[in-house]
């Protein structure tokens, strides 16, 4: 029936008749079916192998139980804030504005490493330290740090794996000894890593800890130099004397009293990597030896609760650098931002049940 | 008169054709790996969304402003209204995209980092559940954008090829 119309020269030939509109149809299906398949090629529905964040966030929780509103992972916790002053030292390593020597507004999170909201303190031998570093430039820094020397397992398909064999058996709520065992023997690094961990001297509260980011960055600094680091926050105050075991959540009301007395100090030591250390296994210790560069003073002087602080609806996301801390080729960080971002997306949609941790603000120096 | 798009127009077609389809790609991507694969994609994801955003404006700003071809006259009618409301929906969603994804981060607090040490300001109010349901709508009208972009293919390949009626040369390159 178009023929009857007038054609101008870009109006093209004219319909295509007889069994060539089959062909042309059948290439167009197939130009749809190749985009839609790479599309979910690329998306991950065709290899159900590949490790996502959706996989690692499902194992924490079938290792925890559900609970919804909460971290999957570290989710007994507390709200601290204060501030960050550089020394001025940071600026040879990297030109990031945090170390400066601005006074820097740092809010964050004390927790256990425990995927329970619920769990009595002294059943969490490792605590964690997460800060948002939050200079006046906007350049912010997040970071998360455990008082553990090393981290268990040296990527994201070992801690998955690490999970699974960690797994409660509902009988006894304690994971299956065989499986601990078999995951060890195929692992050494990990078993290697215990070790260490187990060697360490316990920290005998959140305040006298010491955090050890345990992942490795490249800091630049202005002249373009490149040193690959690990970091701690080393405590000034000292104390190897437990806390009276008062109760289910004693570390965490040890810790309102402290703040209660006066502000609590920390020193961020940065870890220069020698040229032969490896940067991409965080189960490995770097020699005692290497150059250690204090840049810095943490002072924490406010505590709160999670349900009424800062702390509870963000993401220490260690991906979250400004100019001068880029990632290394240790595989963690992209793993954890990505494994976090699936976490908040799911406890951020679901109501919100109150903390075992209850106290509002509490301010350094406010009585006691 | 020509039965051609303007080579402004055809210029901002097919470079965001480009950049659309390998951020769609980037994004389902991204979403499904714990690797390091991960922060490269990321760091393309946010820079690339705000050109996308950017050239958006600038092509609509065009569009108005330059009426396109007029289809053939013989399409049938639910033809042509399929084609103009596909249209109207390619362009909301390249320019809500964007604008949803930068607004997600806002309600995470999140900081919008185009590159090391250059932000964008937060567009709404740090709120979980306004997080939670922008993530979610930011997954929905991902796949929406590329569902309709594969319609839009197979409709312009159809024109180029069974009906040869002049539509697919009016954005041709």
């Amino acid at each position: 029936m178009s023929h009857h119309l007038p054609h101008g020269p870009q109006d093209g030939p004219g319909p295509v008749r007889g069994p060539a509109v089959v062909v042309r149809l059948a290439a167009i299906g197939a130009v749809v079916l190749i985009a839609a398949g790479g599309f979910a090629y690329t998306g991950g529905w065709l290899s159900p192998g590949r490790l996502s964040p959706d996989r690692v966030v499902d194992a924490l929780e079938a290792n925890n139980g559900q609970h919804p509103g909460f971290r999957r992972n570290h989710a007994k916790g507390i709200c601290i804030a204060g501030t960050f002053k550089g020394n001025g030292a940071g600026s040879a390593l990297s030109k990031a504005s945090v170390f400066a020597g601005a006074d820097v507004p740092v809010i964050g999170r004390l927790a256990l490493a425990a995927g329970r909201p619920d769990v009595p303190d002294a059943s969490s031998p490792v605590w964690s330290m997460a800060l948002r570093f939050l200079p006046a430039a906007g350049d912010e820094w997040r970071t998360g740090m455990n008082n553990i020397p090393v981290f268990p397992v040296r990527d994201a398909e070992e801690f998955a794996g690490f999970l699974v064999a960690m797994r409660p058996e509902p009988a006894t709520g304690k994971p299956d000894p065989a499986a601990v065992q078999a995951f060890l023997a195929a692992h050494p690094a990990t078993a290697a890593a215990l070790q260490t961990i187990k060697a360490a001297p316990p920290a005998a509260s959140f305040a006298t800890a010491t955090y050890n980011g345990l992942n490795a960055f490249r800091f630049v600094n202005a002249e373009g130099e490149a040193a690959a680091v690990r970091w701690s926050m080393v405590p000034e105050q000292a104390g190897t004397e437990q806390p009276a075991l008062s109760g289910p959540n004693y570390l965490f009301d040890e810790l309102i009293g402290a703040v209660r007395q006066g502000p609590l100090h920390w020193q961020l030591v940065v870890t220069v990597a020698g040229p032969a250390d490896v940067t991409a296994d965080p189960t490995v210790a770097w020699p005692a030896d290497r150059q250690r560069v204090a840049v810095g003073t943490l002072t924490i002087d406010t505590v709160e609760g999670e349900d009424t602080g800062s702390c509870r609806d963000v993401t220490f996301d260690p991906l979250v650098l400004p100019a001068g801390i880029e990632p290394a080729d240790d595989p963690f960080p992209a793993a954890r931002s990505a494994a976090y971002a699936e976490g908040l997306r799911r406890r951020d949609g679901e109501v919100k049940q109150p903390s075992a941790v209850q106290v509002s603000a509490v301010r350094a120096g406010e009585g006691g | 008169m020509s039965g051609h798009f303007t080579g402004t127009a055809r210029l901002l077609h097919w470079l965001m054709a480009v950049l659309i389809l390998t951020m769609l790609f980037i994004g389902v991507g991204m979403v499904s790996t714990v690797s390091t694969r991960y922060q490269l994609l990321v760091g393309i994801h946010r820079p690339l969304g705000i050109a996308i955003l950017v050239l958006a404006l600038i092509r609509l700003g065009w569009r108005l402003g330059h009426p396109p071809p007029p289809l053939p006259a013989d399409l049938p009618t639910v033809q042509q209204a399929l084609a103009k409301l596909s249209h109207y929906l390619l362009y909301l969603l390249m320019l809500v995209l964007p604008l949803v994804g930068w607004g997600m981060l806002s309600a995470q607090d999140y900081p919008v980092q185009l590159w090391p040490g250059v932000h964008l300001p937060p567009i709404l109010p740090a709120s979980p559940m306004l997080y939670a349901t922008l993530r979610s709508a930011h997954t929905v009208l991902a796949y929406l954008f590329f569902a309709t972009i594969l319609a839009h293919v197979a409709a312009a390949l159809m024109h180029g090829l069974v009906r040869r009626d002049g539509v697919f040369s009016s954005m041709a390159p």
